[in-house]
């Protein structure tokens, strides 16, 4: 069982605006390899950063207007939030060593 | 250090079929891959021309059909990416970010991956408008205007299947004929959403957030215009995954792996297959194709050097 939580427009404000622990919100779809690709090492990582952050995520294909709400028009895209806030994202060429960092960055 | 009989590098078209023949060899195969098996499959839509897919077949379909069949005989699957290769003693080394691996015949298959155009924008628009892979991106440009840079199947495939999500897709072009095959050709010439601009190449993404627009130049008239897009799909052309195998010569000018026909690169048990390899045609049906050659002379290879 996949241990990221599924974000959906009915779900975003209390899973995400309203986080007390900042945010991973991992977008992908079922046709992106490269997000396929990914999906373990987030899996592991969720693991890793269980009690410091949570770990979300929003199928593209069913959820695409939350998806351009947020200004993510490529896959894989990781948006990362504090206290509601979008601090910073990942998109374009990125592997598992940056979703990581950038993990730590947002933690302090 | 573990060691094998052959270790494959890279689960494309070309390593799958390598592992496939070479675990079906009895060997003991190793198939190393640091992504998603399939390789570029996976982001190619629809493939039509591999034969026995009468009615064509998804990429990732393809994909998990050939990953499975390579499989079926016994070949070990492990996620690692390659770094280098120690090839001067009697077991050629693997060295990853995961340790160093062993084997008898090594079977380079690491593929290729787009090449950027290079332009101004490109970079800072990756994620933002900028795509390499339509599969991936094409739904987020419902009712959008792109533009597609090249001219090759690649590019002329993916503008067409953009066509079903878009107002508009132009096609930029920088000759004044397609290089993609016939049969994709004239479906591009006669698709109503398609628009070529032919003879032109691109200067610039431009845009805030996101793309907004292209500025373009045609080559032969020098004159430069703007289109408005929402989004830039750029495939034009590959660069070889050979950044790995500095050790070994020679590579060509642009990175690929010399072979004989045999798929050797001169040094014996090393084998290059697939798109990483110097050759004309790099499709599906070539890619197998080197990787049943290749397995086959790994384990002659192998048999030999142990008489």
């Amino acid at each position: 069982m996949s241990t990221l939580v599924e974000v959906t427009k009915d779900n975003v404000e209390f899973e995400v605006k309203n986080s007390s622990l900042p945010v991973l919100l991992d977008f992908w779809g079922p046709r992106c390899g490269p997000c396929m690709v990914l999906m373990p090492t987030v899996e592991e990582l969720a693991v890793k950063y269980a009690d410091k952050m949570k770990f979300c995520k929003v199928n593209t294909a069913e959820n695409r207007r939350l998806a351009i709400e947020l200004k993510v028009m490529s896959l894989p895209s990781f948006l990362f939030f504090r206290d509601g806030q979008e601090v910073a994202r990942l998109q374009g060429k990125f592997g598992a060593a940056e979703i990581e960092g950038q993990i730590r960055t947002t933690l302090g | 250090m573990d060691t094998y009989d052959v270790i494959v590098v890279g689960a494309g078209p070309a390593g799958l079929t390598a592992a496939l023949y070479s675990s079906r060899a009895k060997l003991r195969t190793l198939l190393l891959e640091s992504g998603l098996p399939g390789g570029q499959m996976n982001t190619t839509n629809e493939i039509e021309n591999y034969p026995g897919f009468p009615d064509g077949v998804s990429g990732t379909e393809l994909s998990a059909l050939m990953e499975r069949q390579a499989l079926r005989f016994g070949a070990e699957k492990r996620t690692a990416a390659a770094l280098g290769l120690e090839l001067d003693g009697n077991l050629r080394v693997v060295k990853t970010d995961r340790g160093d691996l062993a084997c008898r015949a090594l079977i380079i298959a690491s593929g290729a991956v787009p090449r950027p155009l290079g332009c101004p924008g490109e970079a800072e628009f990756r994620g933002r408008g900028v795509s390499y892979c339509a599969v991936c991106d094409a739904a987020f440009y419902e009712g959008c205007r792109v533009a597609v840079v090249g001219g090759g199947d690649a590019a002329v495939e993916e503008a067409l299947y953009l066509t079903r999500f878009t107002t508009e897709v132009i096609l930029i072009h920088r000759r004044d004929s397609l290089r993609a095959t016939k049969v994709v050709q004239d479906r591009a010439l006669a698709c109503p959403g398609l628009t070529i601009l032919w003879d032109t190449v691109v200067q610039e993404i431009q845009g805030k957030d996101q793309v907004q627009a292209v500025s373009l130049r045609n080559v032969k008239t020098g004159q430069t215009f703007t289109e408005s897009v929402d989004g830039v799909f750029v495939y034009v052309g590959l660069t070889p995954s050979s950044g790995f195998c500095q050790t070994l010569h020679p590579t060509s000018v642009l990175g690929y792996v010399k072979t004989d026909e045999n798929m050797c690169t001169g040094i014996p048990g090393v084998y290059a297959v697939g798109d990483v390899r110097e050759k004309m045609l790099r499709q599906v049906v070539t890619a197998a194709s080197d990787g049943a050659i290749a397995a086959t002379h790994a384990e002659k290879y192998i048999t030999e050097s142990l008489l």
